[in-house]
């Protein structure tokens, strides 16, 4: 189906809801007819200035024009494009990524059966990854082929023998006979075990999707807030509601977030957050203060109370070697499925500095966000081990006001990032012509 | 009496079949089926070569062989490894930890007798 995510779209649908002509909301923001007209048809892109002016004369939230699939779908077909571009041998054309906007306005829906075929490729390529190391590593399977191959082995030895010595002895043919019998038996069952183990294979079909992804979608389909998790007795509906997560491996993690959840809205309720917010305003540090709590979790409570209550609020976590293990993102601030993000979100800068947060706005693409981050440790070091970070940044829309000359230019990953001259990039991007 | 070979090799019929075929030609075979005291098999049979496998309970085959090099009057003695494994990174590591020969199993009689015989010229 088509979607209706593209910036252009909305706004041309924003402007009829609003019964305005072109030409009127073109004059309201300062632009001309022609450039609006551009814009609704997805065939210009839009932000800054014209954004503003755009939302402020349609009387909505800049977020609300672009907010969403769209960004998600771009940076999908960003993907799915470098990939294109590594196959040159294929002969095709480099995909026009100057066009790409126009591309997804125009044809949605053939985009978004692009951007899925591109994730089903990349889960493909993580499932024969993971296949690939399975074989390579599975103790299992490893213990199982030493068996069929000594088996082997044993019986093509003694078959020689068998058949190349001349005059054996009888006790000797007896004993190689026996010998070759039971090495036959214990091929059998290295042959069924094997068979076994190929045939739970499909097992691995679970890794199409990861884990986390799978989480992720638990998550997401709630909103990452579950209302049944605040108040008493709670602790007892963890468990039905994982009923929802298929794979194994998925639940466990799912569990883990749920009881992280359960534990943060026991610290601090909703209704005690509602008070902190209406004297505080959406001020992390004010409501720790206030609450006694650490920051980390009243970033963790406000990005899973509902949004009609704190307005959209992200929040991305990683663990000390900087991989992403959860992200709720909101108004279209992109991150990547896993691995680890731009090296120069304030998320990074806090793991070497637990406890102390560093707030920044940052510059994705067009889109203006507040961050703020903190790093705390989850498992305190010993004289054995280390210390175990993870570092929380929570995405907050960007307060009015605000020196625009002030933002960080950030990225989502370096492949797709158009940021030229970047100190912290660590592959080249595949967007050859920066945005 | 013929030169002496140690079989290192915990699979008791494949013991069996090459102990058989070196006896046939000619070699005295002694044998050890565990990676543990496997040290201990080497210093007190002193053999003229040694087939040693790979994975071995108690302890690996390269980790023996590391042990028997250490020692200097082993340290020119030639050892022939057997193993499933034959990848080229196997391989290496076999030559790395100091062994003369490298075969993969399955093997055949012959191609382990002219190792053998290959190593230990009379």
């Amino acid at each position: 189906m088509a979607e209706p995510g593209m910036a252009g779209t909305r706004i041309r649908q924003r402007r009829l809801v609003a019964g305005l002509k072109q030409a009127e909301l073109a004059e309201a923001a300062g632009i001309s007819p022609s450039y609006l007209n551009l814009i609704e048809h997805n065939r210009r892109r839009i932000g800054g200035r014209t954004l503003l002016q755009i939302a402020e004369a349609l009387g909505v939230e800049p977020a609300t024009l672009t907010e969403g699939v769209e960004s998600e779908l771009l940076a999908a077909l960003q993907e799915a494009a470098g990939d294109a571009e590594a196959d040159d041998d294929l002969g095709h054309d480099a995909p026009e990524l100057d066009r790409i906007e126009e591309f997804v306005g125009r044809f949605p829906g053939w985009a978004g059966r692009l951007a899925d075929l591109g994730r089903k490729r990349d889960a493909l390529e993580r499932t024969v990854k993971a296949l690939s190391e399975r074989l390579a590593h599975d103790p299992e399977l490893s213990a199982t082929l030493h068996e069929v191959i000594s088996a082997v082995t044993s019986i093509r030895s003694t078959a020689s023998i068998l058949a190349e010595t001349r005059e054996l002895e009888p006790e000797w043919q007896m004993r190689f006979h026996r010998n070759i019998n039971e090495d036959g038996a214990r091929l059998a069952e290295g042959a069924e075990a094997l068979m076994r183990y190929l045939e739970a294979a499909p097992e691995a079909g679970a890794e199409v999707t990861s884990p986390q992804d799978e989480m992720h979608a638990f998550l997401e389909r709630h909103g990452f807030h579950f209302p049944q998790l605040e108040g008493w007795g709670a602790e007892s509906r963890i468990e039905s509601m994982l009923g929802q997560v298929e794979n194994r491996a998925a639940r466990a993690l799912s569990r883990a977030a749920l009881t992280q959840y359960l534990e943060d809205a026991r610290a601090l309720p909703r209704d005690d957050m509602q008070a902190a917010l209406d004297a505080h305003g959406l001020a992390p540090d004010a409501i720790a203060h206030a609450t006694g709590k650490s920051l980390a979790q009243v970033f963790r409570r406000l990005a899973t109370l509902p949004e009609d209550m704190v307005g959209p609020v992200g929040l991305i976590v990683v663990d000390g070697a900087g991989a992403l293990i959860l992200r709720k993102t909101v108004m279209g601030f992109t991150t990547p499925r896993s691995g680890a993000g731009c090296a120069l979100w304030p998320l990074y800068e806090v793991l070497g500095q637990p406890g102390r947060p560093v707030q920044a706005a940052l510059l994705q693409g067009d889109l203006r966000v507040c961050a703020m981050a903190v790093a705390e440790e989850t498992v305190p070091a010993s004289f054995a081990s280390p210390p175990l970070m993870r570092a929380y940044m929570l995405i907050l829309p960007e307060p009015r006001g605000t020196d625009r000359a002030q933002a960080r230019p950030v990225g989502v990953t370096c492949r797709i990032c158009p940021i030229a001259g970047c100190a912290a990039r660590r592959e080249r991007s595949v967007l050859r012509d920066a945005l | 009496m013929g030169k002496t070979v140690l079989l290192i090799e915990d699979e008791q019929n494949i013991i069996e079949a090459v102990s058989f075929i070196l006896s046939r030609d000619g070699w005295e075979v002694k044998t050890h089926a565990n990676g543990q005291n496997a040290m201990e098999a080497v210093r007190a049979r002193e053999p003229d070569v040694v087939i040693l496998d790979v994975m071995l309970p108690g302890k690996s085959g390269f980790d023996i062989l590391s042990e028997i090099r250490a020692e200097a009057r082993f340290e020119r003695l030639p050892v022939l490894m057997l193993s499933a494994r034959g990848q080229a990174k196997d391989v290496e590591m076999a030559k790395r930890a100091g062994a003369d020969r490298y075969m993969t199993k399955p093997f055949s009689n012959a191609e382990v007798l002219d190792a053998v015989r290959a190593l230990v010229p009379s």
